[in-house]
């Protein structure tokens, strides 16, 4: 659970909005999350896990909804790295 | 035509973090001329430059939020500082009908340096990827944007970039919108945050730097001081603010603007008298109407005795008698945000019924026969005065002020 409680944190840091208990269920928007601050969210998660996310914003590819979602793909990049 | 006044003025530079503070340094000819290494820069030992004029003691925590800090560099952190003082200063109540017919216009010379610094060591020296917001936080309207935004300002926005005269084109420009009615009210000034490694050494290698210190006009004289700072100003139609009773601080009368179309970097009387004469003529004043000069005056041989020409070109004899301040020896030279902390430092001095001295003055250079006001501050009414901005690539700005 490792991945998980560390998107979390890295997520609650790009949060303006405080809120005591993020879980999977979280959606980005109850927590702030705008356009630029996932451009900024993704770099850290990159930077973090060591891997490249193939985010782009005009792309609806990746789309992020609840904080599971970007456990999700995490998990499943840092599987696939190795 | 509408005849425009500035009701509201802030700055924060090396010699005061608001109006009120500036002006006691200008009476008192304090510098805020600083040894380099108070900056702490990354290459501090690779600069050779040994003196700077740093804004000192601002702290972004004290003023903006985590969020706002990740957005904004310290160009845009200084600028929305000093807006916030000009706005908060003139007590203009932005609806949202005013708001949407007043102008953001934020002249930098250059942007985000500290921002393209950054960025620049990330990729070539750490490889690196530049930090998301790098576009964002560098471009050189991100001051003007950082205004608008804060202020919810939906009148046309933009920066103007035309190196050390951006911000008198700029308060020029912005002039001439309320002016002609374009707009109903303005908020336009200059800044600049510069005083990063590669800045200073991209300075230094063009030779004009002073080792010593920054003594326009002075004999013995060795060249100018970087310095890093913003000045904003809102301006108004005139019989807006008497209606609703502002503190005016003074009116802006004319503006005159000239390009030299000759060398890149050396300045030439002609374009500088012209750029005066327009300003004068613009201000439906005379040569004669003028009692005060706030000076270019960076401390370079070249500009100083070509603005010293200039003066006396257009003013005569008496060019030799009216006070001529430049506030640079104090506050540095802040390039983009020059002509705004001058601005600040006329307004000061015309609502203070001073002129500020040109401080570190050794001895009369004859190729400058002008009165600098060494040393002191003097009582002195101003009813009339002029700004000057003279830019690298002959770009020349000049305000027309009046006292109302």
């Amino acid at each position: 659970m490792s991945v998980e409680s560390d998107v979390i944190e890295i997520i609650r840091g790009k949060s303006s909005e405080g809120l005591e208990i993020i879980d999977r269920g979280t959606q980005l928007s109850e927590l702030g999350i705008e356009s630029l601050d996932m451009v900024e969210l993704i770099f850290e998660l990159e930077d973090k896990f060591g891997i490249e996310i193939p985010y782009n914003a005009n792309s609806s590819e990746m789309e992020f909804q609840t904080v599971g979602d970007v456990v999700d793909a995490i998990a499943k990049l840092v599987a696939e790295q190795g | 035509m509408h005849r425009v006044v500035i009701t509201g003025a802030g700055v924060i530079c090396p010699i005061g973090a608001s109006m009120v503070e500036m002006d006691a340094a200008l009476r008192a000819g304090r510098s805020g001329i600083k040894d380099v290494a108070t900056l702490n820069l990354v290459d501090n030992d690779r600069v050779n430059q040994k003196i700077i004029a740093p804004v000192t003691g601002f702290v972004p925590e004290d003023h903006f939020d985590a969020r706002e800090i990740g957005m904004m560099e310290t160009v845009s952190q200084y600028a929305v500082f000093a807006a916030r003082e000009a706005i908060g200063r003139a007590g203009l109540d932005f609806n949202e009908e005013l708001a949407d017919e007043t102008a953001v216009i934020v002249g930098t010379g250059i942007g985000g340096q500290s921002t393209q610094e950054e960025g620049y060591r990330r990729v070539y020296l750490e490889n690196k990827r530049p930090h998301p917001f790098t576009v964002p936080r560098m471009m050189p309207n991100a001051p003007a944007s950082q205004i608008s935004m804060a202020f919810g300002l939906k009148g046309p926005s933009y920066a103007i970039s035309s190196a050390c005269a951006s911000a008198t084109h700029a308060v020029g420009n912005a002039f001439q919108m309320v002016r002609s009615g374009v707009v109903r009210a303005a908020v336009t000034g200059g800044v600049e945050a510069c005083l990063q490694a590669g800045a200073l050494r991209a300075w230094e290698a063009l030779r004009v730097m002073a080792s010593d210190a920054c003594r326009p006009f002075s004999l013995g004289r060795k060249g100018m001081v970087l310095g890093d700072g913003a000045g904003i100003f809102v301006l108004e139609r005139y019989e807006d603010a008497a209606a609703r009773g502002a503190h005016i601080l003074c009116e802006i009368a004319g503006n005159g603007m000239s390009a030299d179309a000759g060398d890149l970097t050396a300045p030439e009387v002609e374009g500088m008298s012209k750029a005066i004469r327009r300003a004068i003529a613009d201000a439906g004043l005379n040569p004669e109407d003028i009692d005060h000069i706030n000076a270019h005056g960076t401390g370079t041989l070249a500009n100083d005795r070509t603005e010293a020409a200039a003066i006396l070109d257009v003013l005569g004899d008496r060019g030799r008698k009216v006070p001529v301040s430049a506030t640079k020896s104090m506050h540095g030279h802040a390039l983009g945000g020059a002509g705004a902390i001058e601005l600040a430092a006329l307004i000061n001095a015309m609502n203070g019924n001073y002129v500020p001295p040109t401080i570190n003055f050794v001895e009369p250079d004859p190729d400058c026969p002008i009165d600098c006001v060494p040393n002191e501050a003097r009582d002195c009414r101003i009813d009339a005065a002029l700004s000057n901005s003279f830019a690298f690539g002959g770009l020349n700005g000049v305000l027309a002020l009046r006292r109302v």
